[in-house]
C-alpha cells in the first residue's frame, strides 16, 4: 500500500480531519481537526488527561479514531497498520529492545523495510547522535540520556516523514533536558523532518517548536507561535497554563472604536479591541506578572496605562534572577507580580501598601471567564 | 528464575541509604539468624544426601537400607535393573510431550491475558486457577472417572493427557508474570518500525518471553517427572519412575533407583546453577558498564 | 463456557476490539478446550459416579443415591477430620521454619547475590530428588533401628518400644518436610521486593524492632504467606503418600487421599471415592475463598 522501500524525501504535511476517538466510558478527542505543515517543529501542549498522547497514537496508527481521517502527505493512512505508515516515534519510555544491541535496536526498521546497507545506515544515525561508539552495548547499559538519544536514532533513521516524540525528555533530570531540548532542534534543523512532539511541559513546548497547539480536555485550545500565544492568549485555560496570568472579570463600562473598559474596584481597566476576543457583555481581561510595575506611591491617572490598588503584599518569594510579589487587593483578590532584580534583593516587604500599573497594549482580553470555566466543568 | 533478574536489575537502580544503620539494627540476630538458617539447611539437605549415599551402596539384599560398601556397581550398572531404566525412559518421554504440550498451550494463554481484553476474563481466570487449587487425588480421579466411562483403557497417553493438564496451570502464571513485566510500548515500538505482526512476535514478543518461557517449561518437566499420585490414578499397567518406586517400596527399592534420582538432582541443580550465574554475571555486567 | 462468552459479545462492540478478540479467541481457545474437556468434564463425571447406585451384582448404574455422600462421610469422618488437622498443623510448622530462613534469604542476604542465589537452590533442592525416595529416605532415618529413635531412647527421652514412623507425628512431619520448598519460595519472592525503607520509616515513628516486624514486615509479606500457606495446605490436605503404610503412615494416620485411593483403585467402589473427592474438593475451595477473602489478597487469584 505505502511504498516500503524508500525513505521519505523530506516532511510531510499530517492532516487531522474530523478526529475522535472515544473509549469505553469517556471520549479522549472531541472532533478534532489540526494541519501541521511540512517541516515544522510542532508541540501539542496539555496537562495529562488532554488527550495529546491519544493523538499521537492515532497518528502512528496504535490506535484506531473513532470518526474521521488521518493524512499523511496528503495521502489517507487512517486505515493502515502501524507499520505500513512512513512515521515513526520516539516513545516516552523510549521502548528500546533490551535484548538487542543499541545497534540492533537502530537497524531495526531498516532490516524490516529491507533497506540496503541497514547497518551503515545505523552507524551514520548514531554519529548524529554523538553515540556511535557505544554501538555494541545492551540499552540498559546507557544512561537515561544516551537512551533517549538511542531512541531518536532508532526512529530518524527510517527518514519518516513524520517523527513522533511522545514527552521523550520526561524522565530526564533538568540539565540534560535543556540539553536535549537544543540537540533535538539541532537534529530537526539537519534532517529537514515534521516533528511533532506532545509534552505537558510549558517551557520546554515553547522553547523547541515553532508552533505550539494548546489542547485540553480532547479540543485544541488555541495554536499559534509561542511569542503568540503566550503574548495574546485567548482562553482562560491557555492564560494560566502557558505560564501564569492576573485576570479580571467584569461588565463592559465604556466603549471606544480601539478600546474596551471593565470597572473592577472603582478603576477602568482598558484593553485595546484588536487585543480582545469579545466586545460586549461581560468580558475577562488578564495581563501577565511580569509586565506589571510596582509601585509605592500612588500614581496618577494617565490615558493608555491602567492601575490597580492599593494592596498589600503579603508574599515574597525571591528566586535570584527575579522576585515573586503577592498582593491581595480588597474586593479584586491577589495579584502576582514578576519584578527583575535590578538591585539587590527584593524592593518591599511583606505588609507594604502598593499600587500596580501596566501599559494598556499588555492586556488581553479572553473568550471565556474563569467562572463559566468553572461552571462548565461541573465543579 | 525471570521475575528475579528483573528485581535485581531494579535492585542495583535503588541506592542504599542508610546502610550502615542497617547493619547495626540487625546486631542482635546477627548470631541466630545465619546459625538458624544453616542448621535449616542441614535438616533441609538430610534426606537428600542420604539418597545419594545409598546409590553408592553395595546391595546386598532385595532393600538398600543398610550400609554395607561403598561401590560404583550401581552407577556402571544402572540397566542391569531393567524395569528402573524401562521407567525412567517411560518418565522421560512422558515429561517431554507433556512439558512441550503445556509450554505451548500455556504460553499462548498467557500472552491472551496480558495484551488481550476480553470478555468473562474473570471467569477464566478462574478456570486457570482451579487446577492448582484442586488437590491431586480429586484430579487425579475425576481423569480416571472419565477414562473409565468413555470406556479409553489408560496408558502412556492418559498419563501425558494427565501432565499436561496439571502442568498447564503452572505455565499460565510464570508466562503470565514474566509478560505483564514487560512494557507494551516494546511491542509498539516494533509495529512504528515497520514490524509486520510475525516480525514483532518473532523478533520482539518470544524473545523477551523466552526466559519465562524457559522456566516454565523447566517447571513443567520437574513436576511431570516426580508426579506420583495422579499418575497413578490413570497408568493402568504403564510404570514411570514414581510409580515404579512406590510398587517396588513393600518389597525394597534397589540402589539404581538411587542412581537415577541422584543423576537427575545433580542435572537438574547444575541447570539452576548455571543459570542463576549467567543471570549474575550479566547483572553485574549491566551494573558496572553503566556510566 | 467461555466459548457461549465470545459468540454472545462479538456483535456489541465496536470493530476495533472485535478484531483483537479474533486473536485473544486463537490464543485462548486450545488451552480452554483442553481444560474444559480434562478438568471441568471430568469433575462433572465425578459427580455423576458420585451418584451412582450400586446393583446387587456389584455393577454401577445412574442415579442419585445422596446416601453415598452421607454414607462415606459418616463412615470416614476420623479420617476427614485427620487430614485437614494434619495439614493444618503441617502448614502452620512449615510457615514458622520457613519466615525466617526466606528473610534472611529475601533481606538479610540482599547484599550477597551469589549467596542469595546459592541459598535460594539449596531450599528448592528437595523439589529436584525423588518425592516418594526422599521420603523413604526419612522412613530409614526415623525406623526404630534409625538413628533418631536411637538416640532419643538412649537419652530416654522416648520409652523402649516407642516408634516414630507409622505414628501421626511421622505423617506430619513427612508433609511438612515435602512442602517446604512451597512455602519458603513465594515468602522469598514478596521479602525479597520489600523495601527496607518501610522499615527505616517505622523504626524511626518510635517502632521497636518487634512492632516493626508486626505491623510492617508481616503484612507487606502478607501476599507470601497468603499463597505458600495455600500451596503447603492444598496438597498436603490431599496428600496420600506421607501417610501411606508403606511409607511414613500407619493404621491410626491414614488420611482421605489413602481412602479415596483405595477405594477408586483397590476396591472399586467409585462413587464411595468420587463422593469423598467432591467433599474433599469442596471443603478445600470453601477454605480457600474464606480464606483469600479475610486476608483481603483476592487479586491473588
Amino acid at each position: 500500500m505505502t511504498p516500503q522501500n524508500t525513505f521519505a524525501d523530506s516532511g510531510a504535511d499530517l492532516e487531522l480531519a474530523g478526529i475522535s476517538k472515544r473509549f469505553p466510558g469517556f471520549t479522549a478527542i472531541e472532533h478534532l481537526d489540526l494541519t501541521i505543515p511540512a517541516g515544522s517543529f510542532f508541540a501539542l501542549l496539555g496537562p495529562s488527561g488532554c488527550g495529546k498522547t491519544t493523538t499521537l497514537r492515532l497518528v502512528a496508527g496504535l490506535e484506531e479514531p473513532t470518526t474521521g481521517q488521518i493524512l499523511i502527505g496528503g495521502r489517507d493512512l487512517t486505515n493502515t497498520k502501524p507499520f505500513q505508515r512512513p512515521v515513526n516515534t520516539v516513545f516516552q519510555s523510549y521502548a528500546l529492545f533490551p535484548h538487542m544491541t543499541v545497534l540492533d535496536n537502530v537497524a531495526f526498521g531498516l532490516r524490516r523495510r529491507k533497506m540496503a546497507d541497514p547497518v551503515g545506515k545505523a552507524h551514520e544515525a548514531l554519529r548524529l547522535v554523538e553515540l556511535d561508539h557505544l554501538a555494541g552495548r545492551k540499552p540498559l547499559q546507557l544512561s537515561g540520556g544516551q537512551q533517549q538519544r538511542v531512541a531518536l536514532a532508532r526512529a530518524v533513521v527510517n527518514r519518516p516523514a513524520l517523527l513522533l516524540l511522545d514527552e521523550p525528555l520526561g524522565a530526564l533530570d533538568l540539565k540534560l533536558r535543556r540539553q536535549m531540548q537544543l540537540e533535538l532542534k539541532t537534529i530537526q534543523n539537519e534532517v529537514g523532518l515534521t516533528f511533532v512532539h506532545v509534552t505537558h511541559d510549558q517551557e520546554e513546548a515553547m522553547t523547541m517548536a515553532d508552533t505550539v497547539a494548546v489542547m485540553n480536555r480532547g479540543r485544541i485550545e488555541q495554536m499559534g507561535a509561542p511569542e503568540d500565544l503566550y503574548e495574546l492568549p485567548k482562553t482562560t485555560f491557555v492564560a494560566n497554563f502557558l505560564g501564569q496570568s492576573n485576570l479580571f472579570t467584569g461588565e463592559i463600562t465604556a466603549s471606544t472604536p480601539t478600546s474596551i473598559s471593565i470597572g473592577v474596584s472603582g478603576r477602568a481597566i482598558v484593553v485595546p479591541k484588536d487585543r480582545a476576543e469579545i466586545h460586549t457583555g461581560v468580558v475577562t481581561i488578564g495581563v501577565r506578572p511580569e509586565k506589571l510595575n510596582l509601585l509605592t506611591e500612588e500614581p496618577e491617572a494617565r490615558t493608555g496605562v491602567n492601575v490597580i490598588g492599593p494592596g498589600r503584599v503579603i508574599d515574597v518569594s525571591f528566586s535570584g534572577v527575579s522576585t515573586q510579589y503577592v498582593v491581595a487587593v480588597p474586593a479584586v483578590g491577589d495579584i502576582i507580580v514578576f519584578a527583575q532584580n535590578m538591585d539587590f534583593g527584593p524592593v518591599v516587604t511583606v505588609g507594604a501598601e502598593v499600587w500596580m500599573s501596566w501599559s494598556v497594549d499588555h492586556g488581553f482580553g479572553l473568550a471565556d471567564s474563569p467562572e463559566l470555566v468553572t461552571a462548565e466543568a461541573g465543579v | 528464575m525471570s521475575a528475579q533478574e528483573g528485581l535485581a536489575l531494579g535492585r542495583a537502580y535503588a541506592s542504599e541509604p542508610g546502610d550502615p544503620r542497617r547493619r547495626q539494627r540487625f546486631t542482635l540476630g546477627k548470631w541466630l539468624l545465619p546459625l538458624y538458617c544453616v542448621l535449616a539447611f542441614v535438616f533441609l539437605l538430610i534426606p537428600i544426601v542420604y539418597t545419594i549415599a545409598f546409590s553408592f551402596n553395595t546391595q546386598t539384599g532385595k532393600s538398600n537400607i543398610s550400609w554395607s560398601g561403598f561401590t560404583l556397581a550401581n552407577w556402571t550398572g544402572v540397566c542391569d535393573q531393567q524395569d528402573v531404566c524401562a521407567a525412567f525412559g517411560t518418565s522421560l518421554l512422558i515429561g517431554a510431550i507433556a512439558t512441550v504440550a503445556a509450554t505451548v498451550l500455556g504460553t499462548m494463554i498467557a500472552i491472551a491475558l496480558v495484551r488481550y481484553r476480553f470478555p468473562f476474563r474473570s471467569a477464566v481466570s478462574l478456570l486457570i486457577f482451579l487446577p492448582m487449587a484442586t488437590p491431586e487425588v480429586v484430579m487425579g480421579a475425576g481423569l480416571a472417572a472419565q477414562f473409565l466411562s468413555a470406556g479409553i483403557p489408560k496408558g502412556i497417553g492418559t498419563i501425558i493427557i494427565a501432565h499436561t493438564l496439571f502442568c498447564l496451570s503452572f505455565v499460565v502464571v510464570t508466562v503470565k508474570a514474566r509478560a505483564a513485566s514487560l512494557d507494551p510500548a516494546l511491542e509498539e515500538a516494533g509495529r512504528d518500525l515497520y514490524g509486520s505482526p510475525f516480525a514483532v512476535f518473532s523478533r520482539i514478543t518470544l524473545p523477551l518471553l523466552l526466559p519465562g518461557i524457559m522456566a516454565a517449561a523447566l517447571l513443567s518437566f520437574s513436576l511431570s517427572f516426580d508426579d506420583f499420585i495422579i499418575t497413578y490414578f490413570n497408568s493402568g499397567t504403564v510404570q514411570t519412575f514414581p510409580t515404579y518406586i512406590y510398587i517396588s517400596a513393600q518389597r525394597g527399592i534397589p540402589a539404581q533407583a538411587n542412581v537415577i534420582a541422584s543423576a537427575v538432582f545433580v542435572i537438574a541443580i547444575a541447570i539452576v546453577v548455571i543459570s542463576q550465574l549467567v543471570t549474575q554475571s550479566r547483572r553485574r555486567r549491566l551494573t558496572s558498564a553503566r556510566p | 463456557m467461555a466459548i457461549a462468552a465470545f459468540a454472545g459479545n462479538a456483535t456489541a462492540v465496536d470493530a476495533t476490539p472485535r478484531r483483537r478478540s479474533w486473536v485473544a479467541l486463537f490464543l485462548l481457545l486450545p488451552g480452554l478446550l483442553y481444560l474444559v474437556l480434562f478438568f471441568i468434564v471430568p469433575l462433572v463425571s465425578l459427580i455423576i459416579t458420585s451418584l451412582e447406585s450400586q446393583g446387587l451384582d456389584g455393577s454401577f448404574a445412574y442415579g442419585f443415591v445422596v446416601s453415598n455422600y452421607t454414607d462415606s462421610v459418616s463412615t470416614f469422618a476420623t479420617q476427614i477430620w485427620r487430614s485437614f488437622g494434619f495439614a493444618l498443623i503441617a502448614t502452620v510448622i512449615a510457615l514458622l521454619f520457613s519466615y525466617p530462613l526466606a528473610y534472611f534469604i529475601g533481606v538479610t542476604a540482599r547484599r550477597w547475590p551469589l549467596l542469595q542465589s546459592f541459598m535460594l537452590i539449596l531450599v528448592i533442592a528437595p523439589f529436584f530428588i525423588s518425592f516418594l525416595l526422599r521420603t523413604l529416605a526419612w522412613k530409614t532415618i526415623l525406623s526404630d533401628n534409625g538413628p533418631v529413635v536411637t538416640a532419643l531412647q538412649g537419652l530416654s527421652l522416648m520409652g523402649p518400644q516407642g516408634h516414630i514412623t507409622g505414628e501421626p507425628i511421622a505423617v506430619v512431619f513427612g508433609l511438612t518436610y515435602n512442602f517446604i520448598p512451597f512455602m519458603c519460595l513465594p515468602l522469598y519472592t514478596t521479602l525479597e521486593r520489600l523495601d527496607l525503607r518501610y522499615l527505616e520509616a517505622s523504626s524511626d515513628l518510635y517502632a521497636s524492632g518487634w512492632a516493626t516486624f508486626r505491623k510492617v514486615t508481616i503484612p507487606l509479606s502478607l501476599p507470601g504467606i497468603v499463597s505458600g500457606t495455600l500451596l503447603t495446605f492444598i496438597p498436603a490436605a490431599g496428600d496420600y503418600v506421607n501417610a501411606s503404610q508403606d511409607f511414613l503412615g500407619g493404621t491410626s494416620s491414614t488420611m482421605i487421599g489413602n481412602v479415596i485411593q483405595s477405594n477408586f483403585l483397590v476396591q472399586q467402589n467409585y462413587p464411595a471415592a468420587a463422593a469423598l473427592s467432591i467433599v474433599l474438593m469442596f471443603v478445600i475451595l470453601v477454605i480457600v475463598s474464606v480464606y483469600v477473602r479475610r486476608s483481603g489478597t483476592e487479586d491473588l487469584l
